[in-house]
């Protein structure tokens, strides 16, 4: 891995665009950090903050002018990698026509140590036993530009998760940001990121730059506002089906699926089918969708999971339990979404600890 | 090909089984039916409406998949109402299957509970067909009144011809009815086998699988040599939708057919 130090983000930015990359980055709208196309380094948060706990989060200015000086954004790298929405195919008169599968290249600025290991997971999810060719191309067309953590929030607990807060891998570049003065640490992960470094100014990175890098990331790892004991987690959960704590968390759970669509891992999908006015034409859509809802687990009429307790535990057991068995890896990585945007503040951290 | 893309198949036959119920034969309009294990599912598209897991009856002599359908939501009320002709789409086979050959030298007990007799009709075909290669084979089938029993003239070829004991009780009986009435499970005292030297496979509604599974462990045979197809929600068939989870397992691709040994536990937990 090279290491190098770049003064300005509008570089990388400009090369990432003249390769045809839709550059998307965070940005301040809605009231919120969130990912959108930018063009230049100034339409990046500089001296804006978050502040994230159990149910709440505010943008708040920062006293410095850190570009990347806040948590996990409402949005994660799913969106991109699984839409929301996605058509599937069109059926008419006895031929099915195969949705255009749409993969944009898009390079995401600013993904954290968490979210790089989300795809990770997700990679696991949808390149498995029947892998998804339209999941694989836009995989494919995805350049990440990591940022290692600063100012982790109040719901992170990448640390417990073994994911953060610095990126270690599945990046084409990672970025420190440092400051004084103000500059950037570059890590290449990637022949194709090392290709886009070869394209902007850059200079080899001081043994000063590189350990004021590590310093970022020693004392992110401090300040988790969150953690786990993740010793035996797969197992205590597993033996914890009837735990009375499923009914207490249950009366607090609105079972709104926030969690589920904040999650940066949480996969499930259910199929919308239309027809056109004449009902020659078919169409399939596949959308998110949580096992928060009552059609989630039903079964000849009636669903499974009839009860709040039941599909709260579904949840939270998936994450942390049967994900292993599974996908031979954690559901979870910490990121803290779930926590900060369940509208009751119900946090999975207090909730392992109660179950367990 | 995108795993969600169904291809498009034709019904080349439809038989009218019950009322509600009908068997179709599905047939490819490219290329050949992909093969199937016993016990595997297939995932059918109505047009427009929506997608149902269905159990593979059979090969039709003619080339294709026999599945049996009941009329109960409004996909399986559509395909009930598809006529010779029309297309449907198809994914699959999906799923584990009937280990029919773990039988071979044992007494084997195939218990139905209402349309699970189409899931199970491939694995009695197999016995059937090499009736030699087993100890006593039992048959028994549990319906709601004697107007829902499926397969009639198969039932009694399989008794008539292959000398299969076929026995069947009904919860409900008609005027016309001489047979047994009751659970399934009483049907297990009217049967002969050797517990220890048994294997069985059972589907039908969850607990009545259950229920049978427990009498047969009762009276000695092996968890693992019970055989069930668990329900759950598929609706991909393929492991990433996650709607059919049952604890640890996916049930369209870990199922739909379990051991008892595998499947006990996670079915003693109620809304799992």
């Amino acid at each position: 891995m090279d290491t190098a130090v770049a003064d300005s983000l509008d570089p990388l930015i400009a090369e990432l665009r003249s390769r045809g990359f839709a550059v998307v980055g965070p940005t301040v709208r809605d009231r919120a950090i969130r990912f959108a196309e930018i063009t230049g380094a100034a339409e990046l948060p500089a001296g804006q903050g978050d502040e994230q706990d159990p149910g709440h989060y505010r943008v708040v200015e920062r006293d410095d002018e850190l570009m990347f000086g806040f948590a996990a954004s409402p949005d994660s790298a799913k969106r991109y990698t699984q839409p929301p929405r996605q058509a599937l195919f069109r059926m008419r008169e006895g031929t099915v026509e195969e949705a255009e599968q749409e993969a944009p290249r898009v390079a995401l600025l600013g993904v954290r140590a968490c979210d790089l290991a989300a795809i990770a997971v997700q990679d696991r999810v949808f390149l498995g036993r029947h892998p998804d060719p339209a999941y694989r191309k836009r995989r494919e067309a995805l350049f990440l530009v990591a940022v290692n953590c600063a100012v982790p929030g109040g719901t992170c607990f990448c640390v417990s998760m073994g994911t953060g807060p610095k990126a270690t891998a599945g990046f084409d570049l990672a970025l420190t940001e440092l400051t004084e003065p103000h500059r950037f640490l570059v890590e290449t992960g990637s022949e194709r990121g090392a290709d886009v470094l070869a394209g902007i100014p850059h200079r080899p990175a001081s043994a000063a730059d590189v350990a004021a890098a590590e310093e970022v990331s020693r004392v992110a790892a401090t300040r988790m506002g969150r953690e786990v004991d993740t010793e035996n987690i797969q197992e205590s959960l597993a033996a914890a089906h009837d735990s009375p704590r499923w009914a207490e968390v249950a009366g607090r759970c609105l079972a709104c699926t926030n969690c589920t669509m904040a999650c940066p891992t949480c996969f499930c999908t259910t199929v919308e089918d239309a027809t056109d006015f004449t009902g020659s034409l078919a169409e399939r859509t596949e959308v998110w969708d949580s096992c928060f809802t009552l059609a989630y687990s039903e079964v000849g009429g009636s669903p499974v999971r009839g009860s709040g307790p039941a599909r709260y535990r579904q949840w939270l057991t998936h994450k942390f339990s049967t994900w292993y068995d599974q996908f031979g890896v954690s559901g979870c990585v910490g990121c803290g979404r779930c926590i900060t945007w369940c509208p009751t503040g119900i946090d999975v951290t207090e909730e392992l600890r109660c179950i367990r | 090909m995108h795993p969600m893309t169904p291809a498009p198949y034709r019904v080349s036959s439809r038989r009218v089984d019950r009322a509600d119920t009908v068997t179709l034969t599905l047939r490819p309009m490219g290329g050949p039916c992909p093969p199937f294990r016993p016990g595997q599912f297939t995932m059918i598209y109505a047009p427009g409406v929506g997608e149902i897991p269905v159990s593979i009856s059979g090969r039709a002599r003619a080339g294709g998949y026999a599945q049996t359908i009941r009329a109960v939501g409004a996909v399986s009320r559509a395909l009930c109402q598809t006529r010779r002709g029309d297309v449907v789409g198809v994914r699959g086979p999906y799923g584990t299957a009937w280990d029919v050959q773990a039988a071979a030298g044992l007494d084997v007990v195939v218990a139905a509970g209402g349309l699970g007799l189409a899931a199970l009709r491939p694995v009695i075909r197999e016995l059937a067909a090499h009736g030699s290669r087993y100890g006593r084979i039992s048959l028994i089938v549990g319906t709601r009144t004697p107007a829902t029993l499926i397969y009639h003239r198969e039932l009694a070829r399989w008794r008539d011809v292959h000398g299969i004991d076929v026995q069947v009780t009904v919860d409900h009986p008609d005027h016309a009815w001489k047979g047994p009435v009751g659970l399934v499970t009483r049907l297990l005292d009217r049967i002969v086998f050797e517990p220890r030297r048994t294997f069985a496979f059972v589907c039908g509604p969850e607990a009545m699988m259950r229920a049978v599974a427990d009498d047969l462990v009762r009276r000695g045979v092996a968890a693992g040599r019970v055989l069930l197809s668990v329900e759950r929600n598929m609706k991909c068939g393929v492991g990433r939708c996650g709607h059919c989870q049952l604890g640890p397992l996916f049930t369209c691709l870990d199922g739909p057919v379990l051991s008892y040994a595998r499947a006990a536990g996670l079915l003693a937990v109620p809304e799992l």
